[in-house]
C-alpha cells in the first residue's frame, strides 16, 4: 500500500509541547485522538457540521476535523482538558454541571471550547452573541436552553472574579 | 420520610462532572493493545439479487485479518422476538439477518465485514470486495406496497406485516349524530435520531474465553441475540454498556455488536468498529413515516361524537419494532379525549427502504400531529376557542381510552393546558408580511413497556463498612440521568449524602439485569427496583439499631449518616456503628430486588383492547410563531411546555428532558426529514439533515406539574418520550392561526407554507 510521506509536527497541547510524525492529509482531530491520546476531543461527523471536535487553535475555536494537523505546526492547541480540570475547574465547567447543561455529554467538549473562545474575546456577551458563538455546535439532548444559561452564568462569575 | 432531603432537589449529576472534565470514556474512546479496526460493506442499491461476492482481492491486501460474508456467520438469520421475555405471537416477531445473503432489500444493508490493522486498510479492503448485483424491482411507498401486485420485499412473504384495529361503539352512528365533521389526510416523514455520538464499540475475548463487547447501546441484553448469532451459550457473551452519547431509540436495536463479535471471534484479536456519521444516517433505523386519514365529528357545543382513523406506517425493509410502534399509535390514535364512537385501522408495511423502529415517542407523536390538527380544525369550524374545545373533551381520571383501558392515575390536562396557554403572555405583534399566530396542542404518551411483555427490572444495593453505598444495576445511561436518579433514590432512603453513593451500571456479567433504556421505563422500573433494594437494606439497619437503642424500629429514621430516634429525646446512633454491628451478627447489608410491572396477556391479537400500558404521561405545548407570508419561513417565538411529571426526582434532569424534547419536537415540526430517492437516502449529513441549532431555538418556558400520582418511585411519571409528543402540532396549529391555512405534511418547510398560502389566496 502506497503511503504518503510523513512530516514532523510540533505542537503544544494544553501547554505541553509534543512531537510526532504526520502525513499531510491527517487531520488535527486524528492526531489529537489517535496519536496524542486526547480522547476528550470528540468526533461527531468528521465534516465540520456538528462542532463536537472544537478546540482552540491559538485562541480561536476551530473544528479539529477540518484542520490539517500540519496547520497546527508550532501552534498552541487547547482542548477541554486544557480549559479546566477536576482540581482546578473553569467556571464554564462548573456552570455547565450546576445548570444541567450536560446530558449525554458528547457535545460538551466542543460547547465549552466555543464558549471559552467567546468569553476570552467578549467577557460580557449578550444572549444573542452566546447563541451565535455556539451555533456551530449541535446538541441533541438539551434544547440549548441550559447551555446558554450556563454560559451566561460563567460570564457573570468571571466578571466578578476579575 | 415526609420531607425529602435528596429527592426533588436540582442536584448536579455525578456523570455531568466527569463529562465536563472530559473524563468519560465513550465507546470510541476505548482501545486495547493489538486492536484491529472493523468496517462494513453496505449495499448501495435498494433491491437486487446478489449473484456473487468475490473477497479474494480484499483478503490478499496486507494488513487485512478477516473478510466475512453471510456464509461465515454461524447463524445468519434468526426469528427474533425483540427482547420479549414472554412470547406473544407471530405478529410481534421479525427476521434478524446479520449480513445480506443472496439478495439485498434496502440501500445500506450490510453485505460483508472486514477487520484490518488500521482503519484505512479496512476501508481500502472494502473497495476491493466485488459484489455482483442483479437489480430487482423495488417498492418505495407503503401504499403501493399494500397492493397485491407490488414487488415483495422479502420473497415469499406479504408486504403487510400487521393489521390492528381499535373499535368502540359504532362510528357510523357517531357521525350521523355529528353537527360537523372534518376529514383530512396527514403525512409525516422519516426522521433520524441524530445523536451526537455515532455507533461504536470494541470487542475482545477475555481470559475465560468470553466474548466481551463494550458498546454504546440502550440495550445490553442484546448479548443473547449476539450469542445466538455465534451459536454460543448466552453466558459466553458479555456486553458492557458505556455512557451513551445520545440514543433516542436509535441504539435500541443491535448496531455494531454482532459484527464486532464475529470479527473478534474470527481473528482472536480485539476489534473496534465506529460508524462515520454518513454510515450512521444511512444504516440505522428511522422514525416511521405515516399516512394518516382522520375523520372526526362533533356536536355544535364542541362535544366529540366519533373518530375514525386509518394509519399506514412504513416499516422499511425489515420488521424490527414496527408492530409495536404501530400498536402504540393505535392506543394513542384517538388522543386523550372522550369519544363515544371510535374506529382505528392500522397497517404496517414493508418497503425497500431503510428499516424503521424506535424513535423517541414510539408512534405517539405521529398520531398526535393528526388528532391535534383535527381538534384545531374542529375548533375553527365550530368557532370555539382551542383551549375550550379540548377542555370539553379531555378524559379524566377514572375514564377509559377507546381501547377500554381505564386511566387509574392523574390526568392533568386541564391544568397543563391552562398553564401553558397562560404562560405565553402578551401576544406579539406582526408587521407587514410577518404574521403572528399562537396555539396549543396536548398529548399523551405511555411510560413503561406494554403490559403483555411481562417487564421486570433488578437492582442491587449494598452498604460498605464505612457507611458508603454501592448500587449495581444493569441500566444503560443515555444522557437522561438514568444512573444518577437511582443514586438520589438510594441516598434518600438510606439517609446518606449523594456523594456517598457509587453506582455501577450496564454490565451483563456483573450488574443485575435492569432491562432496556427504552419506553421511558428506567425511572419507573429500575427506580422502583432500586427503591425496593434500598428499603431492604434500610430494614436490616433499622432492626439492628432498634435492638441497640432499645426502641421500636418504627420510631427510627436514617438521615445525615445517622440513625435518629424521631420521638422522645431525638437520640442518634452513628450509621457506621450499626453497620459494624450488622456485620458482626452476619446480617446481610445488601439487597437485590426485582420489580415486576403489572402484567396482562393479550386476548385477541388484531383487536387492541383493555389494559396495554402501566400508565400515561399527559401535557400540553403552547407556541407563538411568526410566519413570513412572502417566504413561508416559520419562526417559533416562544414555546411553553407543561407536562405532569408526577414527581420530579431531579428537577434539573426533568427540565432537561422537557426542554430537549421540545426542541426535538420542533425539529420534527419544522426542518427534519430524511429524504430518499428510489430508496436511497439523499440527506446523509448534518448539512442536509437539518437539526435545530442554538440560533433556531425560541424563548422556552418549562412548567412542571407534579401531581404525585405516577406509578414510578415517589409518584414519578416518565417524561423522556412524552416531552416530544405535542410540540409539532402546537407549532402547526399556531402557523394555521397566523396565516389561516393548514399544512398537512411535516415538516413545515417554507415551500409547503407558501404552497398552502397560494392555494388559500386562489380560493379566496
Amino acid at each position: 500500500m502506497k503511503t504518503l510521506k510523513t512530516y514532523p509536527l510540533e505542537l503544544s497541547v494544553n501547554g505541553e509541547w509534543k512531537k510526532t510524525e504526520v502525513s499531510p492529509e491527517e487531520t488535527l482531530l486524528h492526531v489529537l485522538r489517535e496519536k496524542l491520546g486526547h480522547n476528550e476531543v470528540k468526533e461527531g461527523c468528521g465534516k465540520g457540521d456538528c462542532g463536537a471536535c472544537a478546540v482552540l487553535l491559538d485562541g480561536k475555536a476551530v473544528n479539529a476535523c477540518l484542520t490539517l494537523a500540519l496547520q497546527a505546526h508550532r501552534q498552541k492547541v487547547v482542548t477541554l482538558k486544557g480549559i479546566g480540570t477536576q482540581e482546578k475547574p473553569h467556571p464554564l465547567q462548573e456552570s455547565f454541571v450546576r445548570r444541567g447543561a450536560i446530558q449525554c455529554g458528547f457535545c460538551t467538549a466542543g460547547m465549552i471550547v466555543s464558549a471559552k473562545a467567546l468569553l476570552d474575546e467578549k467577557p460580557d456577551p449578550t444572549r444573542d452573541e452566546i447563541r451565535r458563538s455556539i451555533s456551530g455546535n449541535l446538541c441533541r439532548c438539551t434544547g440549548y436552553k441550559k447551555i446558554i444559561e450556563a454560559i451566561e452564568e460563567a460570564a457573570r462569575k468571571l466578571k466578578r472574579s476579575r | 420520610m415526609t420531607e425529602f432531603k435528596v429527592i426533588g432537589k436540582p442536584i448536579p449529576r455525578h456523570d455531568a462532572w466527569e463529562k465536563a472534565f472530559g473524563l468519560t470514556s465513550y465507546a470510541a474512546d476505548f482501545s486495547l493493545p493489538g486492536m484491529l479496526y472493523g468496517k462494513v460493506l453496505r449495499s448501495k442499491v435498494p433491491s437486487a439479487r446478489i449473484l456473487s461476492i468475490d473477497t479474494s482481492k480484499a483478503e490478499r491486501l496486507a494488513g487485512v485479518k478477516a473478510v466475512l460474508t453471510a456464509k461465515d456467520v454461524p447463524q445468519n438469520e434468526s426469528v427474533t422476538r425483540f427482547g420479549q421475555t414472554h412470547a406473544i405471537g407471530g405478529g410481534f416477531e421479525g427476521l434478524y439477518r446479520v449480513l445480506a445473503d443472496k439478495r439485498v432489500h434496502y440501500a445500506g444493508e450490510p453485505v460483508a465485514l472486514v477487520a484490518a490493522e488500521t482503519e484505512k486498510i479496512a476501508e481500502k479492503a472494502l473497495g476491493l470486495i466485488r459484489v455482483e448485483y442483479q437489480p430487482l424491482p423495488g417498492v418505495f411507498d407503503p401504499l403501493e406496497a399494500m397492493r397485491p401486485d407490488a414487488p415483495q420485499v422479502e420473497e415469499g412473504k406479504a408486504n403487510i406485516i400487521t393489521h390492528y384495529e381499535v373499535v368502540k361503539g359504532d362510528v357510523e352512528e357517531g357521525f350521523s349524530q355529528s353537527d360537523v365533521i372534518v376529514e383530512n389526510t396527514y403525512r409525516v416523514p422519516f426522521v433520524d435520531h441524530a445523536y451526537m455520538e455515532p455507533e461504536s464499540g470494541v470487542a475482545w475475548i477475555d481470559e475465560n474465553g468470553v466474548i466481551v463487547i463494550r458498546v454504546s447501546t440502550q440495550v445490553i441484553e442484546h448479548f443473547r441475540g449476539v450469542a445466538d448469532v455465534l451459536r454460543l451459550p448466552h453466558n459466553r457473551v458479555r456486553v458492557i454498556g458505556t455512557y451513551v452519547g445520545g440514543g433516542f431509540g436509535g441504539k435500541e436495536d443491535i448496531t455494531v455488536e454482532s459484527f464486532l463479535a464475529l470479527l473478534t471471534r474470527k481473528t482472536g484479536r480485539p476489534v473496534k468498529l465506529t460508524y462515520t456519521r454518513e454510515e450512521s444516517i444511512l444504516c440505522h433505523s428511522k422514525r416511521h413515516p405515516y399516512v394518516m386519514t382522520y375523520k372526526t365529528g362533533a356536536k355544535k357545543d364542541g362535544r366529540l361524537t366519533a373518530l375514525q382513523a386509518r394509519l399506514v406506517s412504513d416499516a422499511g425493509a425489515y420488521v424490527y419494532l414496527s408492530p409495536w410502534v404501530l400498536l402504540y399509535s393505535m392506543v394513542n390514535a384517538a388522543g386523550p379525549y372522550r369519544i363515544p364512537h371510535v374506529r382505528v385501522d392500522g397497517h404496517t408495511v414493508l418497503t425497500n427502504t431503510i428499516f424503521t423502529s424506535a424513535n423517541r415517542g414510539f408512534g405517539a407523536p405521529q398520531v398526535c400531529f393528526a388528532y391535534e390538527s383535527q381538534m384545531d380544525e374542529l375548533a375553527k369550524k365550530l368557532r370555539i376557542d382551542p383551549v375550550e374545545i379540548r377542555k370539553i373533551n379531555y378524559l379524566k381520571k377514572g375514564e377509559a381510552l377507546a381501547t377500554g383501558q381505564v386511566l387509574e392515575h392523574h390526568v392533568g390536562l386541564e391544568e397543563t393546558t391552562d398553564r401553558a396557554a397562560c404562560a405565553l403572555g402578551e401576544r406579539p405583534r406582526g408587521k407587514g408580511p410577518i404574521k403572528i399566530g399562537r396555539n396549543i396542542a396536548s398529548g399523551m404518551t405511555s411510560y413503561g413497556k406494554m403490559v403483555f411483555l411481562h417487564d421486570t427490572s433488578r437492582s442491587y444495593v449494598s452498604m460498605e463498612m464505612d457507611g458508603s453505598v454501592t448500587i449495581r444495576a444493569g441500566i444503560q445511561d443515555i444522557g437522561g440521568g438514568q444512573a444518577s436518579s437511582l443514586c438520589q433514590i438510594v441516598a434518600e432512603v438510606l439517609g446518606v449524602p449523594l456523594e456517598d453513593v457509587k453506582i455501577y451500571i450496564a454490565d451483563t456479567a456483573l450488574t443485575p439485569l435492569s432491562g432496556t433504556t427504552t419506553a421511558t421505563r428506567q425511572l419507573y422500573m429500575s427506580g422502583n427496583a432500586t427503591l425496593m433494594a434500598a428499603h431492604g437494606v434500610r430494614k436490616t439497619l433499622l432492626r439492628k439499631a432498634s435492638e441497640m437503642m432499645k426502641v421500636d424500629p418504627d420510631r427510627l429514621d436514617l438521615a445525615d449518616r445517622e440513625v435518629i430516634d424521631q420521638e422522645g429525646t431525638g437520640k442518634t446512633l452513628s450509621l457506621t456503628d450499626v453497620v459494624k454491628a450488622c456485620a458482626s451478627d452476619g446480617l446481610p447489608l445488601y439487597h437485590v430486588a426485582l420489580f415486576k410491572a403489572p402484567t396482562r396477556n393479550l386476548t385477541k391479537y388484531e383487536r387492541i383492547e383493555g389494559d396495554v400500558f402501566p400508565d400515561f404521561t399527559f401535557g400540553t405545548h403552547a407556541a407563538d410563531v411568526a410566519v413570513d407570508e412572502e417566504t413561508g419561513k416559520v419562526e417559533v417565538l416562544k414555546l411553553v411546555s407543561c407536562y405532569d411529571v408526577g414527581t420530579a426526582i431531579n428537577p434539573l434532569s426533568v427540565e432537561g428532558q422537557v426542554e430537549g424534547g421540545a426542541v426535538y419536537g420542533m425539529g420534527y415540526g419544522l426542518t427534519e426529514e430524511v429524504l430518499l430517492e428510489q430508496g436511497v437516502i439523499k440527506t446523509p449529513s448534518f448539512s442536509e439533515y437539518l437539526l435545530p441549532t442554538s440560533m433556531d431555538v425560541p424563548e422556552m418556558e418549562t412548567l412542571l406539574l407534579e401531581s404525585g400520582d405516577g406509578v414510578g418511585p415517589f409518584g414519578a411519571k416518565g417524561i423522556g418520550e412524552p416531552s416530544v409528543c405535542s410540540v409539532a402540532p402546537a407549532i402547526c396549529n399556531a402557523v394555521c392561526d397566523a396565516v389561516g391555512a393548514r399544512v398537512f405534511d411535516l415538516p413545515l418547510t417554507p415551500e409547503k407554507v407558501v404552497k398552502v398560502l397560494r392555494a388559500k389566496n386562489r380560493t379566496g
